[in-house]
Protein backbone atom coordinates (compact mmCIF):
# COMPACT_ATOMS: atom_id res chain seq x y z
CA UNK A 1 0.00 0.00 0.00
CA UNK A 2 1.35 3.36 -0.98
CA UNK A 3 -0.10 6.31 0.91
CA UNK A 4 -0.31 9.75 -0.67
CA UNK A 5 -0.01 13.08 1.08
CA UNK A 6 -3.75 13.59 1.30
CA UNK A 7 -4.23 10.24 3.06
CA UNK A 8 -1.48 11.02 5.57
CA UNK A 9 -3.09 14.40 6.19
CA UNK A 10 -6.43 12.76 6.93
CA UNK A 11 -4.90 10.06 9.20
CA UNK A 12 -3.12 12.80 11.15
CA UNK A 13 -6.41 14.63 11.47
CA UNK A 14 -8.13 11.47 12.77
CA UNK A 15 -5.29 11.06 15.30
CA UNK A 16 -5.47 14.76 16.22
CA UNK A 17 -1.77 15.33 15.62
CA UNK A 18 -0.72 18.45 13.71
CA UNK A 19 1.75 17.56 10.96
CA UNK A 20 3.60 20.28 9.06
CA UNK A 21 2.96 20.36 5.31
CA UNK A 22 6.65 19.85 4.53
CA UNK A 23 6.72 16.62 6.61
CA UNK A 24 3.91 14.92 4.73
CA UNK A 25 6.02 13.54 1.87
CA UNK A 26 8.57 11.99 4.18
CA UNK A 27 5.88 10.53 6.44
CA UNK A 28 3.96 9.14 3.47
CA UNK A 29 7.11 7.27 2.40
CA UNK A 30 7.80 5.94 5.89
CA UNK A 31 4.24 4.82 6.56
CA UNK A 32 3.99 3.21 3.11
CA UNK A 33 7.11 1.16 3.82
CA UNK A 34 5.64 -0.04 7.10
CA UNK A 35 2.34 -0.96 5.47
CA UNK A 36 4.13 -2.84 2.70
CA UNK A 37 6.00 -4.74 5.42
CA UNK A 38 2.89 -5.73 7.37
CA UNK A 39 0.95 -6.61 4.21
CA UNK A 40 2.95 -9.83 3.88
CA UNK A 41 0.31 -11.22 6.24
CA UNK A 42 -2.10 -11.33 3.30
CA UNK A 43 -0.26 -14.50 2.21
CA UNK A 44 -1.08 -16.34 5.43
CA UNK A 45 -4.07 -18.65 5.13
CA UNK A 46 -6.48 -17.69 7.91
CA UNK A 47 -9.58 -19.33 6.49
CA UNK A 48 -11.79 -20.40 9.40
CA UNK A 49 -9.46 -18.98 12.07
CA UNK A 50 -11.19 -17.06 14.83
CA UNK A 51 -9.55 -13.72 15.70
CA UNK A 52 -7.60 -13.78 18.98
CA UNK A 53 -8.70 -10.94 21.22
CA UNK A 54 -7.17 -12.16 24.46
CA UNK A 55 -4.29 -14.49 25.21
CA UNK A 56 -5.81 -15.64 28.48
CA UNK A 57 -8.73 -18.01 28.20
CA UNK A 58 -10.97 -16.32 30.73
CA UNK A 59 -14.18 -14.36 30.77
CA UNK A 60 -14.29 -10.85 32.13
CA UNK A 61 -14.90 -10.87 35.86
CA UNK A 62 -18.13 -9.43 37.21
CA UNK A 63 -18.43 -7.47 40.41
CA UNK A 64 -21.23 -5.94 42.38
CA UNK A 65 -22.43 -2.66 40.91
CA UNK A 66 -21.51 -0.60 43.95
CA UNK A 67 -19.66 2.64 44.56
CA UNK A 68 -16.22 1.74 45.94
CA UNK A 69 -14.40 5.01 45.48
CA UNK A 70 -15.06 8.72 45.21
CA UNK A 71 -14.72 12.16 46.75
CA UNK A 72 -11.34 12.62 45.13
CA UNK A 73 -12.01 15.61 42.91
CA UNK A 74 -8.91 17.40 44.09
CA UNK A 75 -6.62 14.45 43.39
CA UNK A 76 -8.25 13.94 40.00
CA UNK A 77 -7.72 17.58 39.04
CA UNK A 78 -4.27 17.92 40.60
CA UNK A 79 -2.43 17.23 37.34
CA UNK A 80 -4.70 19.20 35.03
CA UNK A 81 -2.91 21.89 33.01
CA UNK A 82 -5.95 24.11 33.67
CA UNK A 83 -8.72 23.55 36.19
CA UNK A 84 -11.30 25.84 37.72
CA UNK A 85 -13.98 25.45 40.41
CA UNK A 86 -13.62 21.67 40.48
CA UNK A 87 -13.71 21.26 36.69
CA UNK A 88 -11.26 20.65 33.87
CA UNK A 89 -11.28 23.61 31.52
CA UNK A 90 -10.97 23.49 27.74
CA UNK A 91 -11.10 26.13 24.99
CA UNK A 92 -14.63 27.36 24.30
CA UNK A 93 -16.61 24.77 22.28
CA UNK A 94 -20.05 26.42 22.10
CA UNK A 95 -20.46 29.83 20.49
CA UNK B 1 31.04 0.61 50.22
CA UNK B 2 31.35 -0.20 46.53
CA UNK B 3 31.44 -3.88 47.43
CA UNK B 4 27.90 -3.61 48.79
CA UNK B 5 26.56 -2.65 45.36
CA UNK B 6 28.01 -5.86 43.91
CA UNK B 7 25.95 -8.17 46.09
CA UNK B 8 22.95 -10.06 44.80
CA UNK B 9 19.55 -9.36 46.33
CA UNK B 10 19.50 -12.79 47.98
CA UNK B 11 22.94 -12.31 49.52
CA UNK B 12 22.25 -8.75 50.69
CA UNK B 13 19.06 -9.99 52.35
CA UNK B 14 20.90 -12.78 54.16
CA UNK B 15 23.68 -10.48 55.34
CA UNK B 16 21.31 -7.78 56.54
CA UNK B 17 19.45 -10.48 58.49
CA UNK B 18 22.73 -11.36 60.21
CA UNK B 19 23.26 -7.70 61.05
CA UNK B 20 26.41 -7.31 58.92
CA UNK B 21 25.17 -4.00 57.50
CA UNK B 22 22.00 -1.95 57.46
CA UNK B 23 19.55 -0.98 54.73
CA UNK B 24 20.70 2.63 55.16
CA UNK B 25 24.32 1.61 54.48
CA UNK B 26 23.30 -0.44 51.48
CA UNK B 27 21.18 2.42 50.14
CA UNK B 28 23.94 5.00 50.72
CA UNK B 29 26.35 2.81 48.75
CA UNK B 30 23.91 2.78 45.84
CA UNK B 31 23.27 6.52 45.97
CA UNK B 32 27.02 7.13 45.83
CA UNK B 33 27.37 4.75 42.88
CA UNK B 34 24.50 6.50 41.10
CA UNK B 35 26.38 9.78 41.43
CA UNK B 36 29.47 8.24 39.85
CA UNK B 37 27.46 6.76 36.95
CA UNK B 38 25.36 9.76 35.97
CA UNK B 39 26.91 9.65 32.49
CA UNK B 40 24.87 6.54 31.67
CA UNK B 41 21.65 8.60 31.91
CA UNK B 42 19.92 5.54 33.37
CA UNK B 43 17.65 7.47 35.74
CA UNK B 44 15.19 10.17 34.68
CA UNK B 45 14.35 11.04 38.29
CA UNK B 46 16.54 10.10 41.27
CA UNK B 47 14.86 9.97 44.69
CA UNK B 48 17.74 9.63 47.19
CA UNK B 49 15.89 11.28 50.11
CA UNK B 50 12.88 9.03 49.65
CA UNK B 51 15.20 6.00 49.39
CA UNK B 52 16.96 6.84 52.65
CA UNK B 53 13.63 7.35 54.40
CA UNK B 54 12.45 3.94 53.17
CA UNK B 55 15.77 2.38 54.21
CA UNK B 56 15.51 3.83 57.72
CA UNK B 57 11.98 2.47 57.99
CA UNK B 58 13.22 -0.95 56.80
CA UNK B 59 15.94 -0.96 59.46
CA UNK B 60 13.42 -0.06 62.17
CA UNK B 61 11.05 -2.79 61.04
CA UNK B 62 13.92 -5.27 61.11
CA UNK B 63 14.71 -4.30 64.70
CA UNK B 64 11.06 -4.90 65.51
CA UNK B 65 11.25 -8.31 63.87
CA UNK B 66 8.94 -7.57 60.94
CA UNK B 67 10.82 -8.20 57.75
CA UNK B 68 9.43 -8.24 54.20
CA UNK B 69 10.97 -10.46 51.53
CA UNK B 70 12.80 -7.51 49.93
CA UNK B 71 13.36 -5.53 53.09
CA UNK B 72 15.92 -2.79 52.57
CA UNK B 73 16.77 -3.83 48.99
CA UNK B 74 17.42 -0.78 46.75
CA UNK B 75 15.59 -1.09 43.43
CA UNK B 76 14.97 1.13 40.41
CA UNK B 77 11.49 1.58 38.96
CA UNK B 78 10.96 1.95 35.21
CA UNK B 79 9.41 5.36 34.64
CA UNK B 80 6.32 3.74 33.18
CA UNK B 81 5.02 2.74 36.63
CA UNK B 82 2.98 5.43 38.37
CA UNK B 83 4.58 6.27 41.69
CA UNK B 84 2.70 8.28 44.29
CA UNK B 85 4.22 11.72 44.70
CA UNK B 86 7.08 11.06 42.26
CA UNK B 87 6.99 12.43 38.71
CA UNK B 88 6.12 9.76 36.12
CA UNK B 89 7.05 10.62 32.53
CA UNK B 90 6.95 7.49 30.32
CA UNK B 91 10.01 9.29 28.84
CA UNK B 92 7.60 11.54 26.94
CA UNK B 93 7.30 15.32 26.85
CA UNK B 94 3.55 14.92 26.87
CA UNK B 95 3.61 13.70 30.50
CA UNK B 96 6.03 16.34 31.71
CA UNK B 97 5.31 17.29 35.31
CA UNK B 98 2.77 14.50 35.83
CA UNK B 99 2.88 13.44 39.48
CA UNK B 100 0.50 10.56 40.20
CA UNK B 101 -1.67 10.58 43.29
CA UNK B 102 -1.57 6.80 43.40
CA UNK B 103 0.92 3.95 43.28
CA UNK B 104 0.89 1.24 40.60
CA UNK B 105 -0.06 -2.16 42.00
CA UNK B 106 3.31 -3.72 41.14
CA UNK B 107 5.50 -0.95 42.58
CA UNK B 108 3.18 -0.84 45.60
CA UNK B 109 3.70 -4.57 46.16
CA UNK B 110 7.48 -4.10 46.04
CA UNK B 111 7.21 -1.31 48.62
CA UNK B 112 4.99 -3.54 50.78
CA UNK B 113 7.72 -6.20 50.62
CA UNK B 114 10.10 -3.65 52.12
CA UNK B 115 11.97 -2.52 48.98
CA UNK B 116 13.77 0.81 48.78
CA UNK B 117 13.19 2.81 45.58
CA UNK B 118 16.18 4.74 44.22
CA UNK B 119 14.35 6.51 41.41
CA UNK B 120 12.62 6.29 38.05
CA UNK B 121 14.49 4.66 35.20
CA UNK B 122 14.81 5.87 31.63
CA UNK B 123 13.08 4.04 28.76
CA UNK B 124 12.03 4.45 25.16
CA UNK B 125 9.15 6.93 24.92
CA UNK B 126 5.97 5.09 26.01
CA UNK B 127 8.10 1.90 25.86
CA UNK B 128 8.15 2.11 22.05
CA UNK B 129 11.63 1.18 20.95
CA UNK B 130 14.45 -1.34 21.16
CA UNK B 131 17.38 0.99 21.88
CA UNK B 132 16.25 3.56 24.46
CA UNK B 133 17.03 6.15 21.77
CA UNK B 134 13.43 7.38 21.50
CA UNK B 135 13.38 8.76 25.08
CA UNK B 136 12.60 12.48 25.37
CA UNK B 137 15.15 12.46 28.20
CA UNK B 138 18.02 11.30 26.00
CA UNK B 139 19.63 7.99 25.14
CA UNK B 140 20.93 5.64 27.85
CA UNK B 141 24.45 4.27 27.57
CA UNK B 142 25.12 0.59 27.95
CA UNK B 143 27.81 0.16 30.65
CA UNK B 144 29.43 -2.45 28.36
CA UNK B 145 31.82 -1.39 25.59
CA UNK B 146 33.05 -3.40 22.65
CA UNK B 147 36.72 -4.36 23.04
CA UNK B 148 37.16 -3.72 19.32
CA UNK B 149 35.82 -0.17 19.58
CA UNK B 150 35.93 0.99 23.21
CA UNK B 151 35.41 4.65 22.25
CA UNK B 152 31.87 4.09 20.95
CA UNK B 153 28.91 4.16 23.34
CA UNK B 154 26.42 1.34 22.81
CA UNK B 155 22.68 1.16 23.38
CA UNK B 156 21.39 -0.80 26.40
CA UNK B 157 18.49 -2.09 24.28
CA UNK B 158 14.93 -1.12 24.98
CA UNK B 159 12.49 -0.25 25.97
CA UNK B 160 13.58 -1.05 29.55
CA UNK B 161 17.05 0.34 28.74
CA UNK B 162 17.52 2.40 31.89
CA UNK B 163 16.49 -0.60 34.00
CA UNK B 164 18.99 -2.93 32.30
CA UNK B 165 21.84 -0.40 32.33
CA UNK B 166 21.28 0.44 36.03
CA UNK B 167 21.26 -3.20 37.12
CA UNK B 168 24.36 -4.00 35.02
CA UNK B 169 26.20 -0.90 36.27
CA UNK B 170 25.40 -1.81 39.90
CA UNK B 171 23.38 1.34 40.55
CA UNK B 172 20.30 -0.74 41.41
CA UNK B 173 20.18 -4.31 42.76
CA UNK B 174 17.18 -5.00 40.60
CA UNK B 175 14.64 -3.06 38.60
CA UNK B 176 11.13 -3.31 37.28
CA UNK B 177 10.68 -3.58 33.55
CA UNK B 178 7.74 -3.93 31.23
CA UNK B 179 7.66 -6.06 28.12
CA UNK B 180 5.28 -5.63 25.19
CA UNK B 181 7.37 -7.23 22.43
CA UNK B 182 10.72 -7.88 24.11
CA UNK B 183 11.29 -4.79 26.25
CA UNK B 184 12.56 -6.74 29.26
CA UNK B 185 14.35 -9.58 27.50
CA UNK B 186 16.28 -7.75 24.74
CA UNK B 187 17.80 -5.10 27.09
CA UNK B 188 18.60 -7.84 29.63
CA UNK B 189 20.50 -9.65 26.87
CA UNK B 190 22.31 -6.48 25.73
CA UNK B 191 23.42 -5.63 29.28
CA UNK B 192 24.36 -9.11 30.52
CA UNK B 193 21.64 -9.46 33.16
CA UNK B 194 18.57 -11.67 33.76
CA UNK B 195 15.03 -10.53 32.99
CA UNK B 196 11.70 -12.33 32.80
CA UNK B 197 8.45 -11.34 31.15
CA UNK B 198 5.96 -13.46 33.07
CA UNK B 199 2.78 -14.91 31.60
CA UNK B 200 0.30 -12.25 30.51
CA UNK B 201 -1.97 -11.70 33.51
CA UNK B 202 0.61 -12.76 36.12
CA UNK B 203 1.30 -9.16 37.22
CA UNK B 204 -1.28 -6.42 37.46
CA UNK B 205 -1.11 -3.71 34.80
CA UNK B 206 -2.93 -1.24 37.06
CA UNK B 207 -1.01 2.02 37.30
CA UNK B 208 1.39 1.18 34.48
CA UNK B 209 1.23 3.67 31.59
CA UNK B 210 -0.45 1.62 28.85
CA UNK B 211 1.15 0.95 25.46
CA UNK B 212 -0.57 -2.15 23.97
CA UNK B 213 -2.89 -3.56 26.59
CA UNK B 214 -3.22 -7.10 25.20
CA UNK B 215 0.58 -7.47 25.31
CA UNK B 216 1.94 -5.28 28.15
CA UNK B 217 3.30 -7.20 31.12
CA UNK B 218 5.54 -6.16 34.01
CA UNK B 219 8.50 -8.22 35.14
CA UNK B 220 11.72 -8.14 37.15
CA UNK B 221 15.27 -7.48 35.93
CA UNK B 222 18.20 -8.44 38.15
CA UNK B 223 21.66 -9.99 38.08
CA UNK B 224 20.73 -13.57 38.92
CA UNK B 225 17.88 -15.96 38.23
CA UNK B 226 17.22 -16.28 41.96
CA UNK B 227 16.97 -12.49 42.37
CA UNK B 228 14.41 -12.34 39.55
CA UNK B 229 12.45 -15.11 41.26
CA UNK B 230 12.50 -13.23 44.58
CA UNK B 231 11.32 -10.03 42.90
CA UNK B 232 8.58 -11.78 40.93
CA UNK B 233 7.33 -13.40 44.16
CA UNK B 234 6.62 -9.88 45.39
CA UNK B 235 5.34 -8.41 42.10
CA UNK B 236 2.91 -11.13 40.97
CA UNK B 237 -0.65 -11.77 42.04
CA UNK B 238 -4.27 -11.17 41.20
CA UNK B 239 -5.51 -7.59 41.34
CA UNK B 240 -9.23 -6.84 41.08
CA UNK B 241 -8.31 -3.43 39.64
CA UNK B 242 -6.99 -5.09 36.44
CA UNK B 243 -9.66 -7.23 34.79
CA UNK B 244 -6.99 -9.12 32.80
CA UNK B 245 -5.01 -9.98 35.92
CA UNK B 246 -5.25 -13.73 36.41
CA UNK B 247 -6.95 -15.05 39.56
CA UNK B 248 -4.37 -17.80 40.03
CA UNK B 249 -2.17 -18.61 42.99
CA UNK B 250 1.42 -17.37 43.00
CA UNK B 251 3.88 -20.19 43.72
CA UNK B 252 7.24 -19.57 45.41
CA UNK B 253 9.35 -19.03 42.29
CA UNK B 254 12.62 -19.19 44.21
CA UNK B 255 11.69 -22.65 45.49
CA UNK B 256 11.51 -23.81 41.87
CA UNK B 257 15.31 -23.49 41.57
CA UNK B 258 15.96 -27.12 42.43
CA UNK B 259 18.85 -27.56 40.01
CA UNK B 260 17.30 -30.76 38.69
CA UNK B 261 16.14 -30.78 35.08
CA UNK B 262 16.67 -34.47 34.35
CA UNK B 263 14.12 -35.80 31.91
CA UNK B 264 12.88 -32.39 30.77
CA UNK B 265 12.29 -31.94 27.06
CA UNK B 266 13.64 -28.70 25.62
CA UNK B 267 12.29 -27.52 22.27
CA UNK B 268 14.73 -26.07 19.74
CA UNK B 269 12.72 -24.28 17.04
CA UNK B 270 14.14 -24.53 13.51
CA UNK B 271 12.60 -21.16 12.55
CA UNK B 272 14.84 -19.27 15.03
CA UNK B 273 17.85 -19.97 12.81
CA UNK B 274 17.29 -17.40 10.02
CA UNK B 275 19.96 -16.70 7.39
CA UNK B 276 21.04 -13.45 8.99
CA UNK B 277 21.67 -14.94 12.45
CA UNK B 278 25.12 -13.93 13.72
CA UNK B 279 27.56 -16.84 13.98
CA UNK B 280 28.34 -15.86 17.57
CA UNK B 281 24.69 -16.00 18.57
CA UNK B 282 24.29 -19.36 16.85
CA UNK B 283 27.33 -20.66 18.72
CA UNK B 284 26.12 -19.59 22.16
CA UNK B 285 22.76 -21.19 21.38
CA UNK B 286 24.52 -24.50 20.59
CA UNK B 287 26.45 -24.13 23.83
CA UNK B 288 23.18 -23.67 25.70
CA UNK B 289 21.78 -26.85 24.20
CA UNK B 290 24.92 -28.72 25.28
CA UNK B 291 24.59 -27.45 28.87
CA UNK B 292 21.03 -28.71 29.06
CA UNK B 293 22.02 -32.11 27.67
CA UNK B 294 24.82 -32.37 30.23
CA UNK B 295 22.27 -31.69 32.96
CA UNK B 296 20.08 -34.56 31.80
CA UNK B 297 17.51 -32.73 29.66
CA UNK B 298 16.65 -33.81 26.13
CA UNK B 299 16.74 -31.33 23.24
CA UNK B 300 13.90 -31.84 20.76
CA UNK B 301 13.77 -30.24 17.31
CA UNK B 302 10.44 -28.44 16.98
CA UNK B 303 8.76 -26.24 14.39
CA UNK B 304 6.94 -22.97 15.02
CA UNK B 305 5.88 -22.39 11.41
CA UNK B 306 4.33 -18.93 11.85
CA UNK B 307 7.41 -17.36 13.43
CA UNK B 308 8.08 -15.18 10.39
CA UNK B 309 4.55 -13.74 10.59
CA UNK B 310 4.98 -12.53 14.18
CA UNK B 311 6.73 -9.24 13.41
CA UNK B 312 4.16 -7.95 10.89
CA UNK B 313 1.35 -9.13 13.19
CA UNK B 314 2.87 -7.25 16.11
CA UNK B 315 3.27 -4.08 14.06
CA UNK B 316 -0.45 -4.06 13.38
CA UNK B 317 -1.72 -5.12 16.82
CA UNK B 318 0.63 -3.00 18.95
CA UNK B 319 0.21 0.33 17.06
CA UNK B 320 -3.56 -0.21 16.86
CA UNK B 321 -3.80 -0.61 20.62
CA UNK B 322 -1.32 2.23 21.16
CA UNK B 323 -3.32 4.64 19.03
CA UNK B 324 -6.35 3.92 21.22
CA UNK B 325 -4.49 4.04 24.53
CA UNK B 326 -2.63 7.24 23.69
CA UNK B 327 -5.84 9.06 22.74
CA UNK B 328 -6.00 10.01 26.44
CA UNK B 329 -3.15 12.52 26.02
CA UNK B 330 -5.32 15.44 25.08
CA UNK B 331 -3.94 18.35 27.07
CA UNK B 332 -6.96 18.35 29.37
CA UNK B 333 -6.41 16.03 32.31
CA UNK B 334 -2.64 15.79 32.79
CA UNK B 335 0.68 16.69 31.27
CA UNK B 336 1.41 19.10 28.48
CA UNK B 337 -1.06 21.57 26.97
CA UNK B 338 -0.27 23.78 24.00
CA UNK B 339 -2.92 26.49 23.53
CA UNK B 340 -4.94 26.47 20.30
CA UNK B 341 -7.70 28.44 18.64
CA UNK B 342 -10.26 25.69 19.29
CA UNK B 343 -10.54 22.45 21.26
CA UNK B 344 -9.43 20.41 18.23
CA UNK B 345 -6.60 22.81 17.51
CA UNK B 346 -5.45 22.50 21.13
CA UNK B 347 -5.49 18.69 20.81
CA UNK B 348 -3.53 18.77 17.54
CA UNK B 349 -0.88 21.19 18.77
CA UNK B 350 -0.49 19.50 22.16
CA UNK B 351 -0.06 16.06 20.62
CA UNK B 352 2.32 17.37 17.91
CA UNK B 353 4.54 18.98 20.54
CA UNK B 354 4.26 16.18 23.09
CA UNK B 355 4.91 12.99 21.08
CA UNK B 356 8.27 12.04 19.61
CA UNK B 357 8.72 10.70 16.08
CA UNK B 358 8.50 6.95 16.82
CA UNK B 359 5.37 7.40 18.94
CA UNK B 360 3.78 9.59 16.26
CA UNK B 361 4.62 7.02 13.60
CA UNK B 362 2.97 4.22 15.59
CA UNK B 363 -0.13 6.27 16.41
CA UNK B 364 -0.57 7.09 12.71
CA UNK B 365 -0.13 3.45 11.65
CA UNK B 366 -2.54 2.36 14.36
CA UNK B 367 -5.08 4.98 13.38
CA UNK B 368 -4.86 3.88 9.74
CA UNK B 369 -5.23 0.13 10.36
CA UNK B 370 -8.26 0.73 12.58
CA UNK B 371 -9.92 3.21 10.23
CA UNK B 372 -13.12 2.46 8.36
CA UNK B 373 -12.55 0.23 5.35
CA UNK B 374 -9.16 -1.10 6.49
CA UNK B 375 -10.04 -2.75 9.81
CA UNK B 376 -10.67 -6.23 8.38
CA UNK B 377 -7.70 -6.19 6.02
CA UNK B 378 -5.23 -5.26 8.75
CA UNK B 379 -6.42 -5.55 12.33
CA UNK B 380 -8.82 -8.49 12.03
CA UNK B 381 -6.29 -10.30 9.83
CA UNK B 382 -3.52 -9.74 12.38
CA UNK B 383 -5.73 -11.08 15.17
CA UNK B 384 -6.27 -14.27 13.18
CA UNK B 385 -2.57 -14.73 12.49
CA UNK B 386 -1.93 -14.06 16.17
CA UNK B 387 -4.04 -17.11 16.99
CA UNK B 388 -2.00 -19.24 14.55
CA UNK B 389 1.20 -18.08 16.27
CA UNK B 390 -0.23 -18.96 19.70
CA UNK B 391 -1.43 -22.33 18.36
CA UNK B 392 2.13 -23.11 17.14
CA UNK B 393 3.37 -22.79 20.72
CA UNK B 394 0.45 -24.78 22.14
CA UNK B 395 1.23 -27.63 19.74
CA UNK B 396 4.94 -27.51 20.61
CA UNK B 397 4.16 -27.63 24.33
CA UNK B 398 2.31 -30.91 23.81
CA UNK B 399 5.75 -32.50 23.38
CA UNK B 400 8.24 -30.20 25.12
CA UNK B 401 8.40 -28.58 28.57
CA UNK B 402 10.31 -25.46 27.67
CA UNK B 403 11.77 -23.83 24.55
CA UNK B 404 15.31 -22.47 24.16
CA UNK B 405 16.16 -19.73 21.62
CA UNK B 406 18.53 -16.79 21.33
CA UNK B 407 17.10 -13.58 22.86
CA UNK B 408 18.23 -11.16 20.14
CA UNK B 409 19.86 -11.66 16.72
CA UNK B 410 22.92 -9.51 17.58
CA UNK B 411 24.76 -8.08 20.60
CA UNK B 412 24.31 -4.38 21.53
CA UNK B 413 24.85 -1.89 18.70
CA UNK B 414 26.13 1.70 18.68
CA UNK B 415 23.98 4.62 19.80
CA UNK B 416 22.70 6.20 16.59
CA UNK B 417 22.80 2.99 14.52
CA UNK B 418 19.73 1.35 12.95
CA UNK B 419 17.78 4.60 12.85
CA UNK B 420 17.39 5.04 9.08
CA UNK B 421 14.61 2.52 8.67
CA UNK B 422 12.13 1.71 11.46
CA UNK B 423 11.60 -1.83 10.17
CA UNK B 424 15.33 -2.65 10.53
CA UNK B 425 15.21 -1.50 14.15
CA UNK B 426 12.15 -3.65 14.75
CA UNK B 427 14.08 -6.79 13.69
CA UNK B 428 15.79 -6.69 17.10
CA UNK B 429 12.66 -8.17 18.57
CA UNK B 430 12.19 -10.98 16.05
CA UNK B 431 12.85 -13.69 18.70
CA UNK B 432 10.90 -12.09 21.53
CA UNK B 433 7.73 -10.91 19.79
CA UNK B 434 6.18 -14.37 19.14
CA UNK B 435 6.25 -15.12 22.89
CA UNK B 436 4.54 -11.79 23.61
CA UNK B 437 1.81 -12.41 21.05
CA UNK B 438 1.14 -15.81 22.63
CA UNK B 439 1.21 -14.34 26.18
CA UNK B 440 3.83 -16.87 27.35
CA UNK B 441 6.54 -16.40 29.99
CA UNK B 442 9.99 -15.67 28.52
CA UNK B 443 13.25 -15.26 30.39
CA UNK B 444 16.59 -13.99 29.09
CA UNK B 445 19.83 -14.87 30.81
CA UNK B 446 23.44 -14.02 29.94
CA UNK B 447 25.08 -17.04 28.34
CA UNK B 448 28.41 -15.77 27.09
CA UNK B 449 30.36 -12.99 25.43
CA UNK B 450 30.82 -12.09 21.78
CA UNK B 451 34.34 -11.96 20.32
CA UNK B 452 34.28 -8.22 21.11
CA UNK B 453 33.42 -8.90 24.75
CA UNK B 454 29.72 -8.05 24.63
CA UNK B 455 27.06 -10.08 26.48
CA UNK B 456 24.86 -12.51 24.55
CA UNK B 457 21.55 -13.73 25.93
CA UNK B 458 19.52 -16.90 25.60
CA UNK B 459 15.76 -17.02 25.98
CA UNK B 460 13.71 -19.70 27.72
CA UNK B 461 10.00 -19.82 26.90
CA UNK B 462 7.49 -21.69 29.07
CA UNK B 463 3.88 -22.82 29.14
CA UNK B 464 1.31 -20.30 30.37
CA UNK B 465 1.70 -19.77 34.15
CA UNK B 466 4.61 -22.20 34.29
CA UNK B 467 7.32 -19.69 35.18
CA UNK B 468 8.56 -22.32 37.66
CA UNK B 469 9.91 -24.59 34.91
CA UNK B 470 11.45 -21.57 33.17
CA UNK B 471 13.19 -20.54 36.41
CA UNK B 472 14.31 -24.11 37.11
CA UNK B 473 15.95 -24.49 33.69
CA UNK B 474 17.38 -20.95 33.85
CA UNK B 475 18.99 -21.75 37.19
CA UNK B 476 20.75 -24.78 35.70
CA UNK B 477 21.92 -22.80 32.66
CA UNK B 478 23.13 -19.93 34.83
CA UNK B 479 25.34 -22.29 36.80
CA UNK B 480 26.68 -23.91 33.63
CA UNK B 481 27.36 -20.54 31.99
CA UNK B 482 29.17 -19.17 35.04
CA UNK B 483 28.80 -15.70 33.57
CA UNK B 484 31.12 -13.57 35.71
CA UNK B 485 32.25 -10.86 33.28
CA UNK B 486 31.69 -7.28 34.40
CA UNK B 487 31.13 -4.13 32.37
CA UNK B 488 33.63 -1.30 32.40
CA UNK B 489 34.18 0.49 35.71
CA UNK B 490 32.18 -1.91 37.86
Amino acid sequence: MSLDKATVRSIAELARIEVAEDELDHLAGELSNILTFVEQLAQVDTEGVAPMTSVVAMSLPMREDAVTDGHQAEAVLANAPEAQDGFFTVPKVVE
Amino acid sequence: MRELTKLTIAEAGRRMAKGEFTAVELTRAHIAAMGAKKGLNAYITETPELALEQAKAADLRRQAGAVGALSGIPLGIKDLFCTKGVQTTAASRILEGFTPHYESTVSGKLLAAGAVTLGKLNLDEFAMGSSNMTSAYGAVENPWRSQADPGTALVPGGSSGGSAAAVAARIAMGATGTDTGGSIRQPAAFCGIVGIKPTYGRCSRWGIVAFASSLDQAGPMARTVEDCALMLNAMAGHDPKDSTSAPVAVPDFAAALTGDIRGLKVGIPAEYRPDGLSAEVAKVWQQGIAWLKDAGATPVEISLPHTKDALPTYYIVAPAEASSNLARYDGVRFGLRVPGTSLDDMYRKTRAAGFGKEVRRRILIGTYVLSAGYYDAYYAKAQKVRRLIADDFATAFETVDVILTPTAPTPAFAIGANTDDPVTMWLNDVFTIPTSLAGLPGLSLPAGLSADGLPLGLQLIGRPFDEETVFRVAGVMERAAGFAALPEGV
